[in-house]
């Protein structure tokens, strides 16, 4: 073998390691537990108490309730199969944050399963449509699964 | 007839092609950026199904994280042309290639900072698609850092072309991070990328802009590999023509 040949024998070794540690990579990331954690690992208990994690899930509709006197407030995040957890934050909601659709929160589980939130921020979807647009679609693309059934964080 | 293939792979000849093609991409980057701007902010909705106005940085935003990837797979393939057949002129690329791909990445963390704080309603966040283009950021410093750390040239090509090679593992996980398969297996705050859940001014404008920065990138490249050709083979008759020239 040439020198040549024999380095593009070491070049596509390398790659080759290069390639299985990236596949290793993403197969750790998507373990779920990189980022955060769904209201079934939650309830099942598999999740420390007192401790700063995150809680990825949609707001419940019509769980939203503020105090009258203070910003306190509080709801359920829900995977839609049955899965809930209580939120309490004291801050202000962004912008985005809607029933129904996706949140993250930051914050730290108490004994009774309660989130005490130090962080909510919203998702917001990857459809990039005006509303009426969507409706039309929906309506082109009739019977469209129900997209509620199915949650993605 | 013979190609020869290695006719521009010279510095020599390769130096005065660049010249010419710099105006042909630098009068498409601005045309097409601009274009595409414009399309992307008065021609496009103003409010989406869940964003309003803000939604808009997109169009700078996603044009210069595809460019920050897309330049660092261009980059390896450079900086391994040039441990295979020891040229010089694909390291010089791949250095030049360094520089812009690390100012896009910065550009699309930054961009990204002023939707995430407006939409999500945090201008930073650990979750794995943001992580791993920091990291790509860093990647891209370490390669130049580690170029200018060794003084001889080749040295420096051959450590660095190992490194931006090692690196090359973050490209398809950062791809990943948010575009698996199951959207539940592998759960981040940025969005999943839909090509195809996009309204169409919105598509066409994206596309413009994308077009646009790939070929200011082309242009700064070219632009940058020139100057390291002249600084590198400052003591060759060719460059001292060159001057005697002016």
């Amino acid at each position: 073998m040439t020198a040549r040949q024999k380095r593009i024998v070491f070049i596509i070794l390398g790659l080759c390691a290069v390639a299985g540690s990236s596949v290793m990579i993403t197969k750790a990331m998507q373990s779920n537990l990189a980022y955060l954690y769904a209201p079934e690992t939650v309830l099942a208990g598999e999740v420390p108490e007192n401790k700063l994690i995150r809680v990825g899930g949609l707001v419940k509709k019509g769980s939203l309730k503020r105090s009258d006197t203070s910003l306190d407030l509080s709801f359920v995040l829900t995977d839609n199969r049955g899965n809930e957890v209580t939120v309490t934050y004291d801050r202000i909601l962004p912008d985005l944050f809607k029933e129904e659709q996706s949140a993250v929160v930051r914050g730290k589980l108490n004994s009774d399963k309660v989130m005490i939130a130090e962080e909510v921020l919203a998702k917001h979807d990857a459809e990039y449509m005006p509303e009426e647009l969507k409706d039309v679609l929906k309506k082109e693309h009739a019977p469209a699964p129900d997209k509620t059934t199915e949650v993605t964080y | 007839m013979t190609i020869n293939w290695f006719k521009y792979s010279s510095p020599a000849s390769f130096y005065p092609l660049a010249g010419k093609l710099i105006p042909v991409f630098m009068v498409l980057a601005i045309v097409l950026t601009l274009g595409g701007l414009y399309w992307g902010f008065f021609q496009t909705p103003d409010v989406l199904s869940d964003q309003k106005q803000y939604y808009r940085i997109i169009f700078v935003h996603i044009a210069s994280a595809w460019m920050a990837m897309w330049l660092y797979v261009v980059m390896v393939f450079w900086a391994v042309l040039g441990l295979i057949f020891n040229t010089r002129l694909s390291y010089m690329f791949a250095c030049a290639t360094a520089v812009t791909g690390a100012i896009m990445t910065a550009l699309s963390l930054w961009t990204g900072a002023f939707w995430g704080q407006t939409s999500w309603g945090t201008w930073w966040d650990w979750d794995p698609r943001m992580t791993t283009q920091l990291i790509l950021l860093f990647l891209y410093m370490g390669y130049i850092a580690l170029h200018s750390a060794i003084d001889d040239n080749r040295r420096a090509d051959r450590a660095s072309a190992v490194l931006a090679m090692v690196g090359l593992a973050i490209v398809p996980v950062i791809y990943y991070s948010i575009n698996c398969p199951d959207p539940n297996a592998c759960a981040s705050l940025h969005q999943e990328s839909s090509m195809e859940r996009i309204e169409t001014n919105i598509f066409i404008a994206i596309m413009t802009t994308v077009a646009g920065f790939w070929m200011y990138c082309f242009a700064v490249i070219l632009m940058r590999t020139r100057n390291i050709i002249l600084q590198r083979e400052r003591k060759s008759s060719w460059v001292a023509r060159l001057e005697a020239l002016k």
